[in-house]
């Protein structure tokens, strides 16, 4: 089945410089998908190209089989919600959820009945006659919201909405927006550089990093299964290590270090070739045990040998610094362990994203 | 120390009554010649009070209700061209990355970067050539040149200060290009552009050497009245003119004092 939008091999950028570079996206209808990335990865360009305001280079954007790439942004039946909202300050807050009803010529009762209903299902009943200066910043979004959802677009665009809130409303809105969508079956795209506001709205998430797509993929698929370095760093994989790697068939052996015995574990779907490797964990993954503590481990665990440099409480568990050389990594515990003790951090294979050094990259890394 | 405080408000209050005899003196003077029967040398007041010279101004025969309808059909339709083109001019530049953008912003006030005396004598030589010497049509396209830097200027301010957003915002939810700029940033930019029509207005009143040089004799605004009241030696009917003409200024200062907020005034000239 084709998607309902569809982007095809399109290239955007601004005078000379290209922002995005032959860029393939599908999209189906309902779908609620999270452009993810951060800024300047390309996102917000992707968005504003999708909705009109941007021209392409080349490349094309259907929207159920109806080439609108060339058509200017009120044809295309989407609606943005801006990252500033961008309410009409002389109007008031019926007036902006009722102007695209206006601008489509219905009947001032059809007006006032969706303007009605809009207002109710936002929370907004009775707010009608203030004008958006006399709202608080959560109202606003969510007039914002009503504006664009009250003439019923083929897709909803999504402009960071909520980085404009204080980090509590946001929560909410969060919820209150994902259960709209659904409500409505709109489709839907948002984009973000919030990790966990993206893996809690979404159907599927697209990683972009420098224009380009990294990955995409349900939220689990890209938590668990990140496919590059960026994406695992991206998705909170922030522990890294370099190692050297032998692969043997469909395993994988990561050879012994100055810190770590070495291990084989199955490849598990991983393209990895012989050579060095650089290793991402996250620090909730690890387990840490006192170096006389002699559990058996689970074949295919890693085990490093590390002193415990400090230690905080950010809440819920203790994060525990942990020196390797010159290396420091970053590992949570239920208890806390002494500063100074020497340590030993399991982490089970599946919780290892294990991926190639390429050359050049490892160099622009160390510079 | 307060004895100190004392002296010093000696200086203060005659610097201050010195600053309040240079602005209202003159106007002083000028409020009681246009009711002065009778004044002459050495009286420090008139010897007599009256409004003859109001009747002699505003009867049916005098020039100076003729010429106030000139002056303000003039100043009108002055208003009418300038606005016509600012707003387009001024939205462009406030909205598309043109080059030389500040070069351009430059170019309007070319028109009084030179004497205006020989620009006009020479406008009014070529006027004179195609026949708009001493037509409305003239006067107006001579005080456009002049209106325009203001209009320009302020028009694309008053558009700067309106953020792109709220354009884009009606866009995306079906308004085309036109029906966005009428309902989102017209009127937005209204305060502005009721400024830039109101400078326009009164630099148009007060217009003199233009409308001497193109307008006269035929087209008679009300400054050439005054300047023909003021050196024919007739003081009263001069003063009343130029009281008609003070009018509308300050009350159009109160209202542009108004119109004009902070933030567009801060983005002239950007």
């Amino acid at each position: 089945m084709r998607p309902f939008l569809s982007v095809e091999k399109m290239s955007v950028g601004y005078g000379t410089t290209t922002v995005l570079d032959k860029l393939d996206l599908g999209i189906r209808k309902g779908e609620f998908v999270a452009l993810l990335g951060s800024s300047g990865c390309g996102k917000t360009t992707l968005l504003r190209t999708i909705a009109g305001f941007t021209k392409p280079f080349s490349g094309s954007i259907r929207v159920a089989d109806r080439d609108v790439t060339q058509m200017p942004p009120d044809k295309r039946g989407m609606a943005l919600v801006f990252q500033s909202y961008a309410l009409w300050p002389h109007m008031t807050v019926a007036q902006n959820i009722g102007y695209g009803l206006k601008l489509q010529r219905q009947s001032r009762e059809n007006i006032d009945a969706r303007v009605n209903e809009m207002q109710n299902l936002l929370g907004l009943a009775g707010l009608g006659d203030r004008k958006p200066g006399q709202l608080s910043g959560g109202q606003r979004q969510r007039v914002a919201l009503g504006r664009a959802l009250a003439i019923d677009p083929e897709i909803l665009l999504l402009d960071e909405p909520l980085s404009n809130l204080d980090a509590r409303i946001r929560l909410t809105v969060r919820h209150e927006i994902r259960s709209l969508q659904k409500r409505l079956g709109i489709t839907a795209i948002h984009v973000t550089h919030d990790r966990e506001e993206a893996m809690v709205m979404a159907d599927r998430i697209i990683i972009m990093n420098t224009g380009r797509i990294e990955q995409e993929g349900s939220p689990e698929d890209v938590y668990n299964k990140p496919a590059s370095p960026f994406v695992a760093a991206f998705m909170g994989a922030e522990n890294l290590l370099s190692m050297q790697a032998r692969v043997q068939g469909e395993q994988v052996e990561l050879m012994e270090g100055s810190f770590n015995p070495s291990i084989v574990t199955a490849l598990a779907g991983r393209t990895l070739a012989t050579g060095p490797i650089e290793l991402r964990f996250r620090a909730e993954a690890a387990r840490l045990a006192r170096s006389e503590d002699k559990t058996v481990l689970q074949p295919g665990t890693l085990e490093l040998r590390g002193q415990v440099t400090s230690v905080s409480y950010p809440g819920g568990h203790w994060r525990h610094a942990i020196r390797l050389g010159e290396n420091e990594i970053l590992v949570d515990a239920d208890t806390p362990f002494n500063q100074g003790e020497a340590v030993r951090v399991c982490i089970p294979a599946k919780s290892l994203f294990i991926f190639n050094v390429v050359e050049g990259l490892a160099e622009a890394r160390a510079l | 120390m307060t004895a100190h405080i004392d002296l010093w408000w000696l200086p203060r209050a005659f610097i201050l009554g010195l600053l309040a005899f240079i602005i209202f003196g003159p106007l002083t003077n000028l409020l009681l010649w246009t009711v002065a029967e009778k004044w002459y040398f050495p009286h420090m007041l008139p010897l007599e009070y009256g409004f003859t010279f109001w009747q002699r101004v505003f009867s049916p025969r005098g020039n100076a209700m003729a010429s106030l309808m000139t002056s303000i059909i003039v100043a009108t339709l002055t208003v009418i061209v300038s606005l016509a083109l600012a707003i387009p001019a001024g939205y462009a530049l406030s909205r598309l990355k043109l080059p030389f953008r500040g070069l351009i912003l430059l170019a309007f006030l070319i028109p009084q970067a030179f004497p205006n005396l020989p620009v006009y004598v020479n406008i009014a030589r070529f006027f004179y050539e195609i026949g708009l010497n001493g037509t409305i049509a003239g006067v107006v396209m001579v005080h456009v040149t002049h209106g325009l830097v203001y209009a320009v200027w302020i028009a694309t301010a008053a558009f700067s200060a309106v953020d792109i957003d709220l354009e884009e915002a009606a866009r995306s939810i079906g308004a085309g290009p036109l029906r966005a700029f009428r309902d989102v940033t017209l009127p937005l930019a209204a305060p502005g552009l009721m400024a830039s029509a109101i400078f326009v207005f009164l630099e148009s009143l007060d217009e003199f050497t233009g409308s001497y040089f193109v307008g006269a004799p035929v087209v008679n605004t009300l400054p050439l009245l005054l300047y023909t009241a003021g050196s024919g030696g007739n003081y009263q009917i001069a003063s009343i003119t130029a009281l008609l003409l003070l009018v509308p200024s300050i009350g159009f200062m109160l209202v542009v004092e108004r119109f004009l907020r902070a933030d567009v005034l801060s983005k002239v000239g950007h």
